[in-house]
């Protein structure tokens, strides 16, 4: 049982926040040691891994074509896309903006989304921006509603969709992990494909919360008012 | 029959060029280490073909990646100046080619897809597979990276076919270390499962579910996922242990599962579990920071109400598909 301290020291290990490679290594030789393999056979155990599951690294080799299209200016044309959407409401912008990131993140499109490149700049003012125009100035409550959710759009949408494109790290690790392991030889492509029914919940699910967040804000709204009236009514008295 | 260690070669010369290249980029202050942590990864690649092939020793490999494990500790690789365009550039350049900007990329999982489900399937006239068996996915990203390659290349003739070199290189060192950590939890999962440290979960696990209930222990990998994604903030590195734990002995051995549906899905559990963890700061505590909130937690709490009923939808995809 006293194996299990090598999966202690990956918690701790990620939890304080250590270099994840030194953890992963040590947690590795750790496992070795306490399981009774020699030095030897843990460097082999090392090499045999690596060597096995070297699959998991391949989506490297489309980084040159994305980071040439992005070179051309492929964020500011989605951009130019997103910003068409100016007219929804809050709600519906970042749901329909769920769609698009999950939708892109499915064809390996993860680079034109994200929290720097579009939630920052051009997702969440534009949804703070539909918000102002609905119920004036906002109060802090449900600017910070507005910003969690604009977040969480994003969130959602690429962990929910990237699964569903074969070159993505969680796929390659499942195949080169258990392949090696376990000798097993499975495509990508049909784990892939599994991830569709969960990506159809989550968009299901966190969609339609995203979509229902208009009536949230109008409650949050009304709830700001009355409370903004009772304290004019102090003031008067 | 095409192979798939040809674009393991691939991977190995793109990270020898990137080494040349980071030696070379006197605006990156780590200039040595980092051509030092990518030149040994592609060796290292390049290597793995005899260890695969048993025509040589695996241990020199397993120093090779301690060593890359204590270069990523020691701070490399570092960054260099980007030489992209600026974003006045991508602006003009963006105007000019519109949504033709979206076609390369679409050609990769487009290929990708044809290898992994027609093309795996042709035999050549010896009645071998054109593609060796297991990897026509692989084999096909290669391809596909190369003919969406030569799209691009096409359609925005970049002056110097080193272009799209420096381009990788400048998302590559956007990525670091961390491109080769999927690769190493994967290793660390052989090492568990080497070592015992799976059965020794499993017996724990043992004592938690009711014998010879299979939905007890399909709840027991999804939830578990979750809780150590959750520990950890880091869901790639709760696969390796709970399916050396549950996944592989109960799930797929006991129940006979399909390995493919238990796996994704099981790995999907773990994500909800990212959901709800200020452990993956970039998710959660990053775009917080970003957009200026007030409430560090903002995004998870905004999310939580969507990663529980999704973890019970994991549950019932994987009880309903995999069985």
């Amino acid at each position: 049982m006293w194996v299990l301290l090598a999966i202690a020291v990956v918690v701790v290990g990620f939890a304080l926040r250590i270099n994840s490679m030194l953890v992963v290594t040590a947690a590795g030789i750790v496992a070795g040691l306490i399981g009774g393999l020699s030095p030897v056979k843990i460097l082999n155990a090392f090499g045999d891994g690596f060597a096995g599951s070297r699959s998991v690294t391949v989506f490297i080799v489309t980084l040159p074509v994305i980071g040439l299209i992005e070179r051309y200016g492929l964020q500011h044309q989605a951009r130019k896309l997103i910003s068409k959407l100016k007219v929804l409401t809050t709600g519906r912008l970042l749901a329909l903006y769920m769609l698009i990131r999950q939708g892109t993140a499915a064809v390996g499109l993860t680079s034109i989304g994200g929290y720097a490149q579009a939630v920052r700049p051009l997702i969440h003012p534009m949804a703070a921006g539909a918000a102002e125009r609905k119920y004036g100035k906002l109060p802090e409550k449900m600017q910070e509603k507005i910003k969690g959710f604009a977040a969480s759009a994003d969130t959602v949408g690429v962990f929910f969709g990237e699964d569903i494109f074969v070159a993505i790290g969680s796929i390659l690790l499942i195949t080169g992990f258990v392949d090696t392991t376990y000798g097993l030889k499975l495509e990508a492509i049909d784990i892939a494909v599994w991830a569709i029914p969960t990506g159809i919940c989550a968009l299901l699910i966190h969609g339609s919360r995203l979509w229902l967040l208009d009536r949230t804000l109008d409650k949050m709204a009304a709830q700001a008012d009355a409370e903004a009236m009772g304290e004019d009514e102090e003031v008067a008295r | 029959m095409i192979k798939v260690e040809w674009f393991y070669w691939l991977c190995g010369i793109f990270f020898l060029l990137i080494a040349m290249q980071a030696f070379n980029d006197r605006t990156n202050r780590k200039r040595l280490g980092s051509a030092a942590f990518w030149g040994l990864l592609g060796l290292s690649f390049c290597y793995g073909t005899f260890v695969v092939h048993k025509q040589a020793p695996s241990w020199l490999l397993g120093i090779a990646v301690i060593g890359i494990a204590a270069l990523a500790g020691a701070g490399f690789p570092g960054r260099g100046q980007e030489r992209t365009t600026t974003p006045e550039q991508r602006a003009r350049f963006a105007d000019r080619f519109g949504n033709k900007l979206f076609l390369p990329a679409l050609v990769i999982p487009v290929v990708a897809a044809i290898f992994g489900a027609w093309l795996a399937k042709v035999k050549l006239g010896n009645g071998k597979p054109l593609l060796e068996t297991g990897s026509a996915t692989i084999i096909g990203l290669g391809v596909a990276s190369i003919l969406a390659l030569i799209v691009g290349m096409i359609l925005f003739r970049p002056n110097s076919p080193a272009v799209p070199l420096h381009e990788g290189r400048r998302l590559l060192e956007h990525i670091g270390w961390a491109a080769i950590l999927p690769q190493m939890l994967a290793t660390l999962g052989l090492l568990f499962t080497a070592s015992g440290v799976g059965k020794a979960v499993g017996r724990v696990t043992d004592h938690l579910i009711p014998k010879g209930s299979l939905i007890a222990a399909v709840a027991l990998y999804c939830i578990g996922m979750a809780i150590f994604t959750i520990i950890m903030g880091n869901a790639f590195a709760a696969f390796p242990v709970m399916t050396a734990a549950v996944g592989w002995p109960l799930l797929v051995q006991q129940f006979h599962g399909t390995p493919a549906v238990v796996f994704a899905v099981g790995m999907l559990a773990g994500f909800c579990g990212t959901l709800c963890t200020p452990m993956a700061a970039n998710f959660n505590l990053v775009p917080a920071a970003l957009l200026e909130m007030k409430d560090q937690y903002g995004p998870i709490k905004a999310q939580i109400p969507t990663a529980v009923p999704l973890l019970a939808c994991n549950i019932a995809i994987m009880y309903i598909f995999a069985f």
